[in-house]
């Protein structure tokens, strides 16, 4: 018992009985099944933010234990996104067609139906063609499968061309981020077979459970996301906590050396980055029926940017840290930008933070980078009275670039 | 003229299309000076007749109701006349056209260049076959060298549009052809027009026939049969949706034709019902594909050209090819520029990152910031100096100056403390990148600001009807040009391109040699952001100015410098080059969509980066750096 896995890593029972305890609070304090304190609307805000929680998880994985900054993880969370998005429409217009087809004499066949549901879809993109990606948008099983295996594919193929060709560091970025502009550029079109900009929309209503009120499907999804988001940090925790671990955080600080005990690094890399991106399509099948609506905008780079800003300001190296970052700077973000906050007058000037937000987490942002490079979760370390020898900032290694104290102690 | 005028009295006055000819033309052959003043008074409704003897005056209206009245031959006033004495000529808009042509004439001869130049240009605006007599009987007297060849050009057009001898067109299309005119090829392609027409058994020979139609190969045989059902040879296919309809009349106690309603989802029952209801005579049957292939069997699909006369439509096709062939070819001219002068700007946006990321291996995020900055400078610049050259002149030292003072702020405030750690050094940046951008926004708005180029940019180079290039472009691509000129000289000509050199390899060595590191890199990556804001200036003038400038050529400047090589600006240029040149030639594929054209250039990119990972131009040796 004594090395048993929880046993070794107390933080996961911790992190996983406060998502419990948290999970429990909103229910009871929800519309649905407690006190009715908390809107459906924040229920929904709480849902989605564990979702991010868990794609800031996999950004963690891949960026804070392989140092792989990637730049298209936002990508993978959209199309996951889109897979799940597109069942939800074709049913929900399938039952809007077929009952308003119901009430003509003659009964419709099943070619007719589809026919409609593809003018319906297609109508606002100038067509009524079912494109060949939406071949399985009829079953809810492929489209699952698809959640996982559409994002888990692109990143395979993409990793294998850029590992292999030993592309690293910020080369890797940037590439990662042309993959997430090109994939964005292409969704954007009419032809795409995604309407385009339009995205998809209404994906918060179920097929088959009309009769749920949204204050029930809420706590639901608020379930699912908690659900999804524990199981993800146990695997996180399991896949980093063992020897695998090990060697991925050998290639973050020194995959040259790595390479030279004999390990596939490429191999590594790559099945780090799949399972990561397979991890982020199925936080972000959770995000958007309960955002509602999908579309290219989601998955533009600065997306993808904004996701390694919260796992830094969170504190990267660390898996509570990444979700702590993502909960507490998109809550945050959305109650300035929510033009909630209070704005401040300095007689000559008003600061309007709708306006002054991104200034302040762009220099936050600096900062974090600069001055506190353990993020927020470094905060539990000076509660913890956990102090790291002093070195006075010098490099661990004697390399330029070699790690040093303060962002080495993970 | 007067004579004239009350010979064809009765005409004149009761004046209808179809009539008027004998009488306009009795002017205009009367060779008399006064002809085109009488015209042009007549389009304009000012002939009045006075009703006491019948006479024809110009008049003019002094005050209300009262007329001065002016004689057609000697221009003299006759006197003045109440509207109760006068009658209008009012001719109606067909018989004003037809005196409009007989006016070119006139016009086409007028003493004055400027209404010479008019009446040409109605032509070419609007040409019709009355115009080509005219015309044709003004080029020989014409003096002036310019608008006579303008005429001939008109002419040639004007008769192989219109002239009725077969030979004159064919000869008029053989001189013209190889010509690049758009008006040219505006003339030729209404000859070349087509219908497809259905003829039962052979089509008569007197037509001119383009080509025969195979259904099923040159004609989809839905299209060959919907031509028929149109020319009433067939019956027509009956579709899904009417047969519904049909159904769905007949109904009768749960019934059609023998087939329970709710099993009509099912097409075999459908098929069923419907079979009943022909059978019973209650609904068209619907031809059978065997049908459909006799009665396409039995008919003649036959293109038509709308031309009668083949020898003209078969010169003019020829015509059309070879001037096709010529237009392929200065498009592909045309594409190249385009190419050239897209690859300037990419290599204008880049040149600056070519410095910071290329030789310092600074990753710098917010370089884009630095372009928007630069063209926000020359907004500002252009609030102040009204004059547009002075401003510019101004502005591009002053853009250097503002983003080389940020640029030398952000290394010593974040950059320096980050030096070999890339992945931070990006995300620091990006941070700027985003307070920078909104900070724009708060300042200047959301909506985008003019940066105006000066009068002398404006307009465009233009060689022939295809191949044009704007100065602008021009301009940008000398700039981009002298920019490789200014690196080039700094880098390998003076105290700090060396010193930045032996910085770069190695800062220790550089550092024992007397060196002061931190102060070449200040500098260096001050003079990578200043660049970075002069290429600013430049963009600005042809994009719109927002504070998403920058975002729009952040991915493809690092594109450029990785793709091109990191350290050397040659693979810049070559990097810059190959993106622009291959996102136009993608582009020419599908011109209307540039979305496209990005993604898949954006693809390439990534493969081409499998082959070469370090670049077009790879840094070999100690150079290279590992």
């Amino acid at each position: 018992m004594k090395n048993s896995f929880l046993m070794r890593n107390p933080s996961t029972l911790i992190f996983l009985a406060a998502l419990a305890v948290f999970t429990i609070v909103v229910t009871a304090l929800s519309e649905a099944f407690g006190l009715g304190l908390i809107s459906t609307s924040f229920v929904k805000t709480l849902g989605k933010t564990l979702c991010l929680g868990l794609v800031a998880i996999a950004m963690d994985l891949v960026w804070g234990y392989a140092g792989i900054l990637s730049l298209g993880h936002f990508a993978f969370f959209g199309l996951g996104g889109y897979m799940i998005g597109m069942w939800l429409m074709y049913e929900r217009t399938r039952d809007i067609v077929i009952s308003s087809m119901s009430d003509a004499p003659i009964p419709p066949t099943a070619e007719e139906i589809t026919d409609a549901i593809g003018h319906q879809i297609f109508g606002v993109v100038g067509s009524s063609e079912f494109p060949l990606i939406w071949a399985f948008a009829d079953s809810l099983v492929l489209q699952l499968v698809l959640v996982v295996l559409v994002p888990g594919a692109l990143a395979f193929v993409f990793g294998w061309l850029a590992f292999r060709s030993r592309v690293a560091g910020v080369y890797l970025s940037i590439l990662t981020q042309a993959m997430t502009l090109a994939l964005s550029l292409y969704l954007f079109q009419n032809d795409s077979g995604l309407r385009g900009n339009n995205g998809l929309s209404g994906l918060q209503n179920l097929p088959g459970l009309e009769a749920a009120p949204q204050s029930v499907v809420s706590i639901w999804f608020l379930w699912a996301s908690a659900l999804a988001l524990g199981l993800g940090y146990l695997l996180a925790a399991w896949i980093v906590s063992g020897k695998f671990g090990s060697v991925i955080r050998g290639i973050r600080d020194d995959e040259a050396r790595v390479r030279f005990l004999g390990y596939s690094v490429e191999s590594y890399k790559l099945a780090l980055f799949t399972v990561t991106a397979c991890i982020a399509g199925i936080a972000g099948a959770l995000y958007y029926p309960q955002a509602g609506i999908i579309n290219p905008a989601e998955i533009a780079p600065i997306a993808s940017i904004y996701l390694a800003v919260w796992v830094a300001i969170g504190g990267r190296g660390r898996l509570y840290g990444a979700v702590i970052g993502a909960g507490f700077v998109s809550l945050v973000s959305s109650w300035f930008t929510g033009g909630q906050a209070p704005d401040i007058s300095l007689g000559f000037y008003t600061i309007k933070w709708v306006d002054w937000w991104l200034i302040v987490l762009g220099l936050s942002f600096v900062f974090v980078t600069l001055f506190a490079p353990k993020g927020i979760a470094g905060l539990f370390d000076l509660a913890a009275h956990r102090r790291w020898p002093n070195r006075h900032g010098a490099d661990l290694g004697p390399d330029a670039g070699a790690l040093r104290e303060r962002e080495a102690n993970e | 003229m007067q004579d004239i005028l009350q010979e064809h009295s009765a005409l004149i006055t009761k004046s209808s299309r179809m009539t008027i000819a004998p009488a306009i033309a009795a002017i205009t052959d009367s060779e008399l000076t006064q002809a085109q003043d009488v015209l042009q008074a007549w389009q304009s409704k000012d002939i009045w007749r006075r009703t006491s003897d019948g006479l024809f005056f110009r008049a003019e209206e002094t005050a209300a109701g009262s007329y001065l009245l002016f004689d057609f031959d000697t221009g003299e006033t006759v006197g003045e006349a109440q509207k109760t004495d006068l009658k209008q000529l009012k001719p109606n808009s067909g018989v004003r056209a037809l005196i409009g042509s007989a006016l070119v004439q006139f016009q086409l001869q007028d003493g004055d260049p400027v209404r010479r130049l008019a009446a040409l240009t109605s032509i070419q605006r609007d040409p019709s076959s009355e115009l080509l007599e005219p015309l044709r009987a003004s080029i020989d007297s014409e003096p002036d060298a310019d608008l006579k060849a303008q005429k001939q050009r008109a002419e040639r057009l004007l008769t192989i549009a219109y002239d009725t001898d077969e030979s004159a067109r064919v000869g008029a299309i053989s001189d013209m052809s190889g010509d690049l005119g758009v008006d040219l090829r505006a003339t030729l392609n209404p000859l070349l027009e087509t219908k497809v027409q259905v003829f039962t058994g052979e089509a008569p020979n007197a037509l001119n026939i383009a080509r025969r139609l195979a259904p099923g190969e040159d004609i989809s045989t839905k299209a060959a049969y919907d031509l028929l059902v149109t020319a009433n040879l067939a019956p027509a296919r009956i579709d899904q949706a009417e047969v519904r309809a049909t159904l769905g009349v007949h109904i009768s106690e749960g019934r059609v034709g023998g087939v329970a309603v709710e099993d009509l989802n099912q097409p075999e029952a459908r098929a069923r019902a419907y079979a009943a209801l022909v059978a019973q005579g209650l609904a068209e049957p619907d031809p059978t594909s065997a049908e459909i292939e006799a009665h396409l069997g039995a008919h003649q699909f036959v293109e038509i050209y709308k031309e009668p006369s083949q020898p003209v439509t078969t010169a003019a096709s020829e015509a059309l090819d070879k001037i096709l062939l010529k237009v392929g070819m200065n498009q592909a001219l045309d594409l190249i520029l385009d190419g050239l002068s897209l690859a300037s700007i990419y290599f204008l946006a880049a040149i600056g990152l070519a410095i910071t990321f290329g030789v310092m291996g600074v990753i710098n995020m917010a370089h884009g910031e630095f372009i928007m900055m630069g063209a926000y400078t020359g907004y500002v610049v252009q609030q102040i100096i009204p004059n547009h050259t002075v401003s510019i002149l101004v502005a591009i030292p002053l853009a250097f100056a503002v983003t080389f003072a940020a640029g030398v702020a952000m290394e010593r405030l974040v950059i320096r403390w980050l030096y070999n750690r890339p992945l931070e050094t990006l995300l620091a940046t990006f941070g700027i990148s985003i307070a920078l951008q909104q900070l724009a926004k708060n300042i200047f708005g959301t909506q985008a600001r003019p940066l105006t180029s000066p009068a002398w940019l404006d307009g465009a180079w233009v060689m022939n009807d295809v191949v044009s290039i704007s100065y602008i472009r021009i301009a940008i691509f000398i700039l981009a040009l002298s920019f490789l000129a200014i690196f080039l000289f700094i880098m390998r000509r003076t105290r700090l391109g060396l010193e930045t050199r032996a910085v770069t390899q190695n800062p220790r060595m550089a550092a024992s040699m007397g060196i002061n590191p931190n102060r070449v890199n200040m500098l260096t990556f001050g003079l990578g952001s200043g660049i970075a804001g002069v290429a600013g200036v430049a963009i600005g003038l042809f994009a719109k100015v927002t504070s998403e400038l920058g975002n729009d050529y952040i991915v493809q400047s690092f594109m450029t410098v990785v793709v091109g090589g990191v350290g050397n600006i040659w693979g810049t240029l070559a990097g810059a080059a190959m993106i622009g040149f291959l996102q136009k030639g993608i582009e020419w594929f599908n011109p209307s969509n540039t979305l496209a054209a990005q993604t898949f250039m954006i693809i390439f990119i990534i493969i081409f980066i499998q082959f070469r990972p370090r670049g077009i131009i790879a840094l070999k040796g100690r150079a290279a750096g590992d």
